[in-house]
């Protein structure tokens, strides 16, 4: 049976190979364990990447054991002052967050911030990106733009929860081009599921989320994607950027990894040059290729440096759309 | 056809050894999960993820689609038997079921469980093979508008559980729409009903509530009459299989059970809860014998339980032709396939169409292999009924909890649920009836949303809901439930003694 033979067959190539790993490992080996928090419950982005993380780590023999908690919930915000509080000073700590961490820190009035975690790494990305149904009269990113600056109540958009980053998107173009935004038609999905469902269904004017998102269906011409909000255009993504299109707006929805609070230099030292070596990693690299990642590595301090200026560029636009 | 070819090349990928022994891992894995209250196949699934680093793309699909397929199944069981439903599609089936297994026909009702979860299964999956382009169709047609005008007509179908009281059933369905509210609104992101409390922001989970209304205000309850010395369930009465009369009051409710869930599964909005609802509904209306209705009635556990069968299918349509995940557990069973670097899109049966056809294929198998599994555990299961009721409860109380607390790990939830379970066992004193609180919980959202989408697509228009064709055929439908019955009644009076068999 072709199972058993592919079976047969990984099984010795794992044989041969494993002096060669034991040995890589024992020479590369950065800590002896790493314990992940993920302030989210299993299943979704933050956890992937985790869980990712994990087995990166431990294949590329970069840590000796490996483990992942979730506490799941808003956001990431009934996560997060459990890091604080309970993981502080421990040096094998890692809590996987992202963007939409701070939008929710912001709009739930949250007592604690990423100001009082230890920013590690950004890792990877996502850019966001504005679709139309097929039957959409809007060809172009400027056929959207002048309908709403003609009349912005009237383009309905589809995305993600209030306050999340397709909501602060979707509210960041509209103040670019000097649209209303307190008027900004956005409908909040709970999923990606039936947002898509309500654009393919023409339902509404215009969808926005991430890329990965809509994907597929941009690939099988079910729905037109009209722009992306990274600096550049991507490889692979044969679609133009909203800045080449005369809409001032970069946006990308990264994720990265903290340390607790209080850690020791040395640990910090030790958590970043870990996960320095892991995205150096072939096998992370893999992984990144195979989930359509982008790969926006950025090392502690230009990390804490970006955190910094999202916070005011997010608390500004939430603050116009009446979240925060 | 073209989709023969494809099914025969699915099944003869289903049918080796490998892939039954996963299918059975999976149906075995989802019977146990459905049964344990709290524990749910999308939960189970999000924690099996990382199989996917080493086993086979359609091997751990197939597991996949057992769990799933196997929760629905292990839910009925614990709704029917213990009162307590494993999952929140399974909740109606605990009206007219458990009120069975206390007249000692737990057997029969089981039977007429697993069989019509069997029919509404194969059925179900013959939908997926042959209707999945034309039910997608329909189903896009569904707008925020429409949605709504499904919601009215479910609220309208609330009035079936309300129970002998109005007054009292109205109270449990208004708690539960003030719980439905607690939480972050999706539409503004602002905090509603949370008091300051970090967990509450997403909202009161479904089963926190289910589990806490059911099996642990049950346990209280119980506990509390053990105490003063008295004891009614009959463990078994009669035969444990389904008679003749069984049969041919099952039946009926398997079909149009089947026909009401698998739309409205696969409506992206749609959901389990929605058409278990209707179709209790619609059985008590065209029923032969309407006052058995809350004493324990063959059809009431036939139709819902067929209806989540076909929705928990149908849910699957929108998925493998359109790649859209509209449940929960359909959205984890996508994130799988990322693992092995295939995107789920509108090309999926395209360019992975073998997969596609062996994981239908093994929905076809996993039926069987539930059907087998489950009827000749009747027997079995019927003798958890003559458990002592202080160990049955027990046992039910740790599960509850255990199960709260793998979920959320917060404490938080543990208070809650025990919170919950007190107000269950007040309502249980005071005769208030617990089903509405939940069918409150889930449509109450539900509700809101679609009319808020409605709005703000419309422009704060309310003329939608009588433009659109179809959210206003929905109207009337509901106008016409509500008003047609009791005149219906009024004119039949004279002839008839109790509600009526006809209807609009």
């Amino acid at each position: 049976m072709k199972f058993d033979r592919r079976q047969a067959l990984a099984v010795l190539a794992a044989a041969a190979a494993l002096p060669m790993t034991a040995r890589f490992a024992h020479a590369e080996q950065i800590l002896e364990q790493v314990r992940f928090f993920v302030p989210a419950n299993p299943g979704g982005g933050w956890d992937q990447t985790a869980r990712t993380m994990e087995q990166v780590m431990r294949t590329a023999g970069l840590v000796g054991s490996a483990q992942v908690t979730n506490v799941g919930g808003a956001g990431g915000t009934v996560g997060l002052p459990q890091f604080i509080n309970q993981w502080g000073g421990q040096g094998d700590g890692l809590m996987v967050s992202g963007l939409v961490m701070i939008g929710a820190i912001i709009a739930n009035k949250s007592p604690v911030n990423l100001s009082m975690v230890t920013p590690i790494a950004r890792l990877i990305g996502e850019t966001e990106v504005i679709v139309v149904p097929k039957e959409s009269p809007f060809q172009t990113l400027q056929d959207l733009v002048a309908a709403l600056k003609a009349d912005t109540a009237a383009v309905t958009w589809a995305g993600g929860s209030a306050g999340g980053t397709d909501h602060i998107t979707a509210g960041l173009v509209a103040k670019a081009v000097g649209a209303d935004v307190t008027k900004l038609a956005y409908v909040a999905y709970s999923g990606g599921g039936e947002a898509q469902a309500a654009i393919l269904g023409n339902q509404v004017s215009c969808g926005i989320s991430g890329w990965g998102e809509f994907s597929e269906q941009v690939a099988a011409g079910a729905i037109r994607a009209l722009g992306i909000s990274a600096e550049e255009r991507i490889a692979g993504i044969d679609v133009p950027t909203f800045k080449e299109q005369g809409v001032d707006v970069t946006f990308t929805n990264w994720r990265g990894v903290f340390a607790p609070p209080d850690i020791t230099d040395e640990d910090k030292a030790k958590l970043a040059a870990l996960v320095d070596a892991m995205v150096k990693s072939p096998e992370w690299q893999a992984e990144v290729k195979k989930r359509e990642w982008l790969d926006v590595y950025q090392p502690a301090d230009a990390f804490a440096a970006t955190i910094d200026e999202e916070m005011t560029r997010i608390t500004g636009i939430l603050q116009t759309l009446g979240l925060a | 056809m073209d989709a023969f070819a494809d099914l025969a090349n699915g099944f003869a990928q289903a049918l080796t050894p490998i892939t039954l022994l996963w299918c059975m891992v999976g149906v075995t894995l989802g019977t146990a999960v459905g049964v344990l209250p709290g524990l749910g196949p999308a939960l189970t699934i999000a924690l099996l993820l990382p199989i996917t680093f080493k086993v086979e793309a359609a091997n751990a699909l197939i597991l996949f689609a057992g769990i799933y397929f196997g929760a629905m199944f292990g839910g009925s069981t614990t709704s029917i038997l213990i009162n307590t439903p494993g999952e929140s599609a399974t909740i109606v089936t605990a009206l007219e079921g458990h009120k069975m297994a206390r007249r000692g026909r737990g057997g029969p009702a089981l039977a007429t469980a697993a069989i019509g979860s069997f029919v509404a299964g194969t059925f179900g999956v013959l939908g997926i093979t042959f209707l999945a382009p034309v039910i997608v169709d329909f189903a896009l047609k569904f707008g925020p508008p429409e949605y709504f005008a499904l919601m009215v007509v479910a609220f309208v179908a609330v009035s079936a559980v309300l129970g002998d009281s109005r007054v009292r059933g109205l109270t449990s369905l208004f708690l539960g729409l003030l719980f439905g509210l607690v939480g972050i609104d999706l539409q503004t992101g602002q905090a509603r009903f949370t008091f300051g409390q970090p967990e509450l922001l997403d909202g009161i989970d479904v089963i926190v509530i289910t589990v806490g209304l059911f099996a642990v205000g049950e346990t209280f309850y119980l506990a509390g009459r053990h105490w003063m010395g008295r004891d009614e369930i009959v463990p078994v009465a009669g035969s444990l299989w389904m008679s003749k009369e069984d049969w041919s009051r099952s039946w009926k409710g398997w079909i149009r059970g089947t026909l009401i869930g698998f739309p409205i599964g696969a409506m992206p909005a749609g959901g389990a809860e929605v058409p278990t609802l209707l179709s209790y509904y619609m059985e008590r209306r065209l029923s032969k014998k309407p006052e058995e209705f809350g004493h324990g009635a063959i059809e009431g556990v036939a139709g819902p339980e067929a209806a989540n069968n076909a929705a928990a299918a149908g849910v699957l349509v929108p998925m493998l032709t359109l790649g859209l995940p509209t449940s929960a557990t359909a959205a984890i069973m996508l994130s799988a396939l990322q693992s092995y670097n295939i995107n789920p899109g509108p090309m999926l049966l395209k360019t992975h169409g073998d997969l596609v056809w062996t994981l239908i294929a093994s929905l076809y198998v996993a039926n069987v292999m539930l059907l087998v599994l489950n009827l000749p555990l009747i027997g079995l299961w019927v003798k958890v009924l003559k458990v002592p009721k202080p160990y049955l409860f027990a046992g039910i109380l740790v599960f509850a909890m255990v199960g709260t607390y793998g979920v959320s790990r917060s404490v938080f939830d543990l208070g809650l649920l025990l919170g919950v379970g007190v107000l269950g066992l007040l309502m249980r004193l005071y005769d208030f009836p617990t089903a509405p609180v939940i069918i409150g919980l889930i449509l109450g959202p539900l509700a809101e949303q679609e009319f808020r989408r409605a709005m703000i697509t419309s422009q704060g228009d309310l003329t939608v809901f009588a433009t659109r064709p179809l959210a206003a055929g929905l109207l009337v439908a509901a106008l016409l439930l509500l008003v047609l019955p009791p005149l219906i009644r009024r004119w039949f009076t004279s002839r008839r003694t109790g509600e009526a068999a006809l209807e609009g």
